[in-house]
């Protein structure tokens, strides 16, 4: 009990700038997992919701309307669902296989989240190869596709899972070319070694006062652009969501898969999306720091932008009283204008919390990361309200001989003009 | 050992397969697919995702239309027609309209001709935006689908309004219209031209230039014109080939010689050209429609039918420009109140058997593009 | 950072790496065999890890784990398993077997026994925040060379892949 107190003292203070895993901190550290994984799957639940709606008013129509006020609570009205479906294996399945599969994508897409760096000491740990950690496991769950390809026994599935590892494989070469070419960015300091580490990245930008996405324009940009697209390649996301090309091959890999199953690899593609998109905003866009750090760095500045997140909050609860103002007046829908009341209500408290100097110091990071990874998150469905589908031989053409070639162009410039920083 | 690609797909017994050759792939599309319109049923034989041929398996949907019809009287049988290609049903029910009025060696009076000009083109427009919204959603672009549902809605009012339905029209009679225009329906159609052609602009502006969209269609689906020819194919696939080839041109009928507008046409024979075309045939009914509701005339919409139709007897062969193609009805009359055989030419079935020359040696992917470029609907193909 | 748990950890690494090496050899099913290998490489890097050599693990991960097991999975997938089920299995030289396991059991044994002279007896450990810089130094500086020959050979491999696979280029 006295560690216990002791572990909450010890974070309240606003010197310690370590995170749980590296100071050795066993307690905060399970807390942090656990953070993670419930803000984790919140942020999925949103992102369903948000898909369905944006997509909808994208393609002039309502989207969710009926459970809950603008279909709030849809997400969850069909996780239930999902829940209670039958879990169906095929009878030619290799059950074991086909029963293990969505398990390793979950678990790939999760555990990548041990490193990433919400804040300067809101990580679960920092690793010493953070971004070598993170490609490497999100890179497993490719074979949580194969299996599950190749365990339904049935030929659209198999030609999904031949697709997507193929693409995943191929990207894969992309993506690091991209990173690479930042993570040499770092090295340019006095001592001229660079970090794997995702905090220490940050910090590299920080200490070069500039987001890598503007390093050596347009280098950095051109480098941030191949990572872009190859991380919708690897999550198989649309234009590149051959694996689960709808029209093509029904639903690619889990076309035979139902109910819990199903919703466990719904699940892991949305994690994963969360999770190159953190990869992008640590690499590029100075993760947890808040735009223009170095041209806007007067204490007055900070003042003005630690109040953003409060009033991002108070502008939300603000569209819900609105919407609640707006709600129909009649006995059936008093209910759910209540619901949206409180819902505003909730919102309104956590502004006006977040407006209490002490604790916006403590999460602002938070909050400018997970704005960061919420702007990738609306690009992704933007691309699929707007693109059509490419063609397999295509989306290896591009992979293979545009963003390799390129990747290595801008790799070998970086190194160039990162030698010639050094000697001046 | 024989050349793949003349086997037939089905040819399972493939000699001396080894250990290694187990990558060919026999692969059942449909009749249960999203992307087969319906209940197409497509066997391919895949090497890794090339195909090495496919054959269609048809008749899920067959209910025996023509048969009804020697079973019918030629007023009952007119209803049937719009349940073959439900998405077009106006041009059906003018096709057949005009076939017996052939037969009976009538014509409707020129008001009626003009509303049934302006109706087959505004349903000629229905189609095409349907062909554009499942086209594109096949080859991944979702949003088209619910732009092209948007205004496709506009027509169906119109439809609605004129004669109570929106699918299975059934707007036309033998000899003429049943029903007067209502009050306000060239206003209406005028409004509605004005609020689309901007419209047409929208749906290009998503797709004419979208670098994935060009990847996706040129090139793909290729068939010449001499192999359109040859199989009969018509509609915008063989104009997207460089054959100007159309019916109300080349033989006009309703009264398509007084109005103005052009055929367009492709050169490549691709996926690509035939979605142009589509697209411009668009702008072309629009324009074809703004005529005839600006020299809409008045007068009688029936021309003098008898009460009980018994042609004499002989036979007839008229065909029309449906959306889809050469749509083509043959009747023969015994000089019964009931026809003694229709037999039709349906534009949808005879494009279907373009498929297996469009998709050799293309991917599984392409497959799926060109069943959506030939814009067949399972209904007419199978009746 | 202190190690939690070490022998625990290494135990149950080690168990699990030599149940999936068994289960490689003995699945009938080519695509286990594949799983538990991957299960074994997966159970190794958390060794290198456990040896504050996070850089070897990560590496592990990404080229064996995630790379060419993939590679691995997407051939044996193509072939026909229920064939390859059926044929003849390629364990039967148990005598060979038996023999080398037991001279390389012997040659453990013996290393176990006599061996504390030939390696020193603790390593001396580097910090692991370092390691990976470690790494890179001696990689990029002092076998360089080594380094770039090794991958010019395996840029010559590629080649001699692309050409023997391509039929036309």
């Amino acid at each position: 009990m006295h560690d216990l107190i002791q572990y909450v003292q010890s974070y309240l203070d606003p010197n310690v700038k370590v995170t749980p895993g590296a100071a050795g901190n066993m307690f905060w550290a399970f807390v942090y997992i656990m953070l993670v994984f419930l803000g984790l799957s919140v942020a999925v639940i949103a992102m369903n919701w948000l898909e369905r709606k944006i997509l909808a008013h994208m393609q002039v129509r309502l989207g969710p309307m009926r459970v809950g006020p603008h279909g709030l609570l849809q997400p969850i009205a069909d996780a239930l669902k999902l829940l209670l479906k039958e879990d169906l294996i095929p009878a030619g399945a290799d059950s074991f296989v086909f029963w293990f599969a969505p398990f390793i994508v979950v678990l790939a897409a999760f555990c990548v989240f041990v490193v990433v760096p919400f804040g300067p000491q809101h990580a679960i740990t920092d690793m010493n190869i953070g971004i070598l950690f993170m490609l490497g496991v999100s890179s497993l769950s490719v074979l949580g596709v194969v299996m599950a390809g190749w365990a339904s026994n049935s030929h659209y599935p198999l030609i999904g899972a031949l697709r997507s590892s193929a693409q995943m494989v191929s990207y894969e070469i992309a993506m690091g070319l991209a990173v690479i070419s930042a993570i040499l960015m770092t090295s340019l300091n006095a001592t001229g070694t660079g970090t794997l580490s995702m905090i220490g990245i940050v910090e590299a930008q920080k200490a070069q006062g500039e987001w890598f996405i503007f390093k050596f324009f347009p280098l950095g940009l051109i480098a941030f652009f191949i990572f872009a697209v190859a991380m919708v390649a690897e999550t198989n996301r649309a234009p590149f969501d051959l694996a689960e090309a709808e029209s093509e091959l029904t639903a690619g890999f889990h076309t035979e898969y139902s109910g819990f199953r199903w919703s466990l690899f719904f699940l892991g593609e949305y994690t994963a999306m969360i999770a190159v998109s953190s990869i992008a905003v640590t690499l590029w866009l100075g993760g947890w720091l808040r735009p223009f750090p170095n041209l806007l760095n007067s204490p007055t500045w900070d003042t003005l932008f630690s109040y953003v997140p409060g009033a991002t909050f108070l502008f939300l609860a603000a569209i819900c009283f609105y919407n609640v103002a707006r709600m129909p007046k009649h006995p059936y829908f008093r209910i759910q204008t209540m619901g949206l009341g409180a819902f505003g209500a909730a919102l309104a408290l956590i502004g006006l919390i977040l407006f209490i100097p002490v604790v916006s110091v403590r999460v602002q990071d938070i909050f400018w990361f997970t704005a960061k990874v919420a702007g990738f998150q609306y690009l992704y469905i933007w691309y699929r309200g707007t693109f059509p589908r490419y063609r397999f031989d295509q989306l290896m053409h591009l992979g293979w001989k545009v963003l390799l070639p390129l990747g290595l162009g801008v790799l070998i410039l970086t190194a160039g003009v990162g030698l010639l920083q050094i000697k001046s | 050992m024989p050349d793949p690609t003349s086997l037939s797909p089905l040819d399972l017994d493939t000699p001396d397969k080894t250990f290694l050759d187990a990558n060919e792939l026999i692969i059942n599309m449909g009749p249960q697919h999203p992307a087969t319109h319906g209940v197409l049923r497509v066997i391919l034989r895949l090497d890794g995702e090339k195909v090495l041929g496919l054959e269609c398996v048809i008749g899920y949907l067959h209910r025996g239309v023509e048969k009804i019809g020697e079973n019918r009287t030629y007023a009952m049988f007119n209803p049937y027609v719009d349940r073959m290609d439900y998405v077009a049903a106006v041009s059906n029910g003018l096709g057949y309209c005009e076939a017996v009025e052939k037969l009976l060696a009538i014509e409707a009076p020129p008001r009626a001709q003009h509303v049934r000009v302006i109706l087959t083109e505004l349903n000629r427009l229905t189609s095409h935006q349907l062909w554009l919204g499942t086209h594109a959603l096949d080859i991944g672009a979702i949003t088209p689908l619910f732009y092209t549902f948007r205004d496709r809605e506009e027509i169906l009012k119109i439809f609605e309004k004129y004669c109570g339905a929106r699918l299975t029209t059934h707007a036309f009679r033998i000899g003429g219209l049943q029903y007067e225009t209502y009050s306000g329906f060239e206003r209406e159609v005028k409004n509605f031209l004005a609020f689309f052609r901007p419209k047409i602009d929208e749906y290009e502006e998503l797709l004419t230039t979208n670098r994935i969209w060009l990847e996706r269609t040129r090139g793909i689906g290729k068939i010449s014109a001499e192999d359109c020819i040859a199989l009969g194919v018509t509609g915008p696939v063989l104009r997207a080939s460089g054959v100007k080839w159309d019916l109300r041109k080349a033989q006009p009928y309703a009264n398509y010689k007084n109005f103005d507008f052009e055929i367009p046409i492709g050169e490549n024979g691709d996926t690509y050209d035939r979605y142009i075309v589509r697209m411009a045939e668009m702008r072309q009914s629009v324009r074809i429609i703004e005529q005839a509701v600006d020299a809409l005339p008045e007068g009688p919409i029936m021309a003098k039918v008898p009460k009980v139709i018994k042609p004499p007897v002989g036979e007839v062969y008229h065909s029309i420009e449906a959306p889809k193609g050469e749509l083509g009805y043959f009747i023969v009359s015994d000089g019964s109140t009931q026809p003694y055989r229709v037999r039709v030419r349906p534009p949808s079935f005879v494009n279907l058997q373009a498929l297996d020359t469009m998709c050799r040696g293309q991917l599984v992917a392409d497959v799926i593009a060109v069943i959506g470029t030939l814009d067949i609907v399972l209904g007419e193909v199978d009746r | 950072m202190t190690p939690v748990a070490t022998p625990f950890f290494f135990y149950l690494l080690a168990a699990t790496m030599l149940i999936g090496g068994i289960l490689v050899i003995t699945c009938k099913n080519a695509v286990h065999s594949a799983l538990a290998l991957i299960v074994t490489l997966l159970a190794q890097a958390n060794i290198y890890l456990m040896l504050y050599a996070p850089f070897v693990a990560g590496v592990q991960i990404i080229l064996y784990a995630g790379g060419i097991m993939v590679l691995f999975l997407f051939v044996i997938m193509l072939v026909n398993i229920d064939r390859a089920m059926k044929e003849r299995q390629f364990n039967s030289q148990w005598w060979v077997g038996i023999i080398a396991a037991t001279a390389l059991g012997g040659l453990f044994i013996a290393v176990y026994t006599k061996g504390k002279s030939i390696f020193p007896e603790r390593i001396p450990s580097i910090a692991e925040g370092e390691n990976t810089q470690r790494v890179a130094t001696l990689l990029y500086g002092q076998y360089m060379f080594a380094f770039e020959i090794a991958s010019l050979l395996l840029l010559v491999a590629i080649i001699g892949a692309v050409v023997m696979a391509k039929k036309r280029i």
